[in-house]
């Protein structure tokens, strides 16, 4: 927390959690995507289903995915603008159980065929959390530099990866590993505290056993 | 961010330093910048503020429907001298009034120190600044005294209705804005908590109840009395009163008064004025739209 968390953000109304909130999920889910966004289908779960229209949770999710920031004046018609971008949307009714209420799940087709499915929350006063990428569950809040790496589920992969992270000089904040089940796909999040050079990414994904590299640059 | 506003008045003596400076230096620290940059940053804060305040579109409902317009009726009924309150205070209706709305109808505002609590910072502090002829460099300087006292309340208590129902959102920004307004008018940092507290006392216990769970019925109209309500708990500061509570235990007590709250008026919008039959109506209408 900082003095501009208590004065700020300079935002679109009407809620730091559904309307800022919103538009952060997209913005993120973007940069994960690392692509345009061709298509997006944007199932609404809990309280974002529930009081999502009045606090133009839409119109911010996809205002997100198309980048803009929380205090872009074009939030509220980013309906208009998507469709002048030719970016297809659709918004879906979703139960997901157990989970955060102000949770949403994105599944996107990119215009160079990329596909990613995204579950984020809006945990309050703007910030966010991603829960799920690929149907691995996951947690982070966007905050830093991030590292998604899906790896199969066989031994040495972890000291590969910060093996090779040290040489390349970069310093990992923080590390958490995920799986689904025993021998299925794994996922390490790795928080760095400085931006990967973009040479990185290819060189992580032809590491033996690593499935697939997706970067969150804050840039 | 400090702790406790009995720490900002022991460095405020120590460092010989006001009240705003104190704090913004802390934030320096944390936030690794320097302290142009970060009065800099705080005055777009305001500038942003003064622009939302200006871009009020009289014309605008809100999604559902609900809010919007009002701000023209405040504005219309002040010019034509209707208002038992005088044109001062009517300003600052009129202003704490047409933030709200347009946070409601989706315009840019500044979380102050959030966003159904956005109108009352801006009211009191333009309106303040439209009487006495502050500069912009006194307004941020007020601007750190209320992002000061807004971090002791958040490390106490809460910012969120969510968390500790609308005490924690209009009692915040009202006590953040009373003990700005006292520094304006040079109070001490004695004096800015003794305001910050009464305004925050005035308010304590207060439901989040918002209908249909929307950020507009009643956030629009309690954003005046926050606002109004920071301005009389300056004047009595100003007179000599103080706070027979100390500052930081009357912080402790909207937390314990949050905690205590049931989740049905903790921004669910299920509970108070939410669950009233009208209001269970209006929650119908709306998500049948
Ligand atoms: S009633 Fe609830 S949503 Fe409305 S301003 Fe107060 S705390 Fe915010």
């Amino acid at each position: 927390m900082n003095l501009f968390d208590i004065i700020g953000p300079v935002m679109v109304g009407p809620s730091s959690s559904h309307t800022a909130g919103a538009v952060r999920i997209g913005n993120i889910a973007r940069k994960l995507m690392g692509e345009e966004i061709a298509k997006a289908k944007i199932y609404f779960h809990g309280s974002f289903q529930l009081t999502g229209k009045g606090h133009g949770t839409d119109k911010a999710l996809l205002a997100g995915l198309m980048g803009m920031p929380v205090d872009d004046s074009r939030i509220p018609r980013s309906y208009a603008e998507a469709d002048i971008r030719g970016m297809a949307y659709a918004f879906f009714p979703i139960d997901l159980g157990d989970v955060h209420p102000n949770t949403v799940k994105l599944v996107l087709d990119g215009v160079k065929g990329k596909h990613r499915e995204i579950v984020g929350c809006s945990v309050g006063g703007g910030r966010i959390e991603i829960t799920e990428i690929d149907g691995l569950g996951v947690s982070f809040g966007g905050d830093y530099p991030t590292l998604v790496i899906r790896n199969q589920d066989i031994p040495g992969q972890v000291q590969q990866v910060t093996t090779f992270l040290a040489e390349e000089n970069i310093n990992i904040g923080t590390m958490q590993l995920y799986r689904a089940a025993r021998g299925a796909d794994a996922v390490m999040v790795i928080e760095c505290d400085k931006e990967i050079p973009e040479d990185v990414i290819p060189a992580l994904e032809g590491l033996k056993g690593i499935v697939r590299v997706t970067y969150l640059s804050l840039k | 961010m400090y702790k406790s506003l009995a720490e900002i008045i022991a460095a405020e003596k120590e460092k010989n330093l006001p009240f705003w400076k104190v704090v913004m230096q802390d934030d320096c620290i944390e936030l690794d910048i320097s302290e142009e940059e970060s009065f800099q940053r705080m005055k777009y804060m305001y500038e942003v503020m003064k622009a939302s305040d200006a871009a009020y579109e009289d014309n605008l409902m809100s999604r559902s429907g609900l809010v919007g317009t009002d701000g023209k009726k405040i504005h219309d009924a002040r010019l034509a001298d209707k208002l038992v309150c005088g044109d001062f205070i009517g300003r600052v209706i009129e202003r704490a009034v047409k933030m709200g709305e347009s946070n409601a109808c989706m315009k840019r505002i500044v979380a102050a120190p959030t966003a159904g609590s956005c109108g009352v910072i801006p009211a009191v502090f333009i309106t303040v600044q439209e009487e006495k002829g502050y500069t912009d460099d006194q307004m941020t300087e007020a601007m750190f005294v209320a992002a000061g006292i807004g971090g002791v309340i958040a490390h106490r208590a809460f910012l969120a209705g969510a968390a500790g129902g609308c005490q924690a959102e209009i009692g915040s920004a009202s006590s953040m804005a009373a003990g700005a307004i006292a520094y304006l008018n040079g109070a001490d940092a004695e004096g800015i908590a003794h305001a910050a507290a009464i305004a925050m006392k005035n308010l304590l216990g207060l439901a989040c109840d918002p209908v249909a769970g929307l950020v507009e019925v009643p956030c629009v109209k309690r954003n005046v009395v926050g606002a109004v309500n920071a301005l009389t708990s300056c004047d009595m500061v100003l007179a000599g009163m103080i706070s027979k509570i100390p500052p930081d235990e009357v912080f402790d007590a909207m937390r314990a008064v949050g905690r205590a709250m049931p989740e049905n008026v903790r921004e669910t919008g299920t509970g108070g004025l939410a669950g009233t039959p009208t209001g269970i109506a209006y929650r119908e209408k709306i998500t049948s739209l």
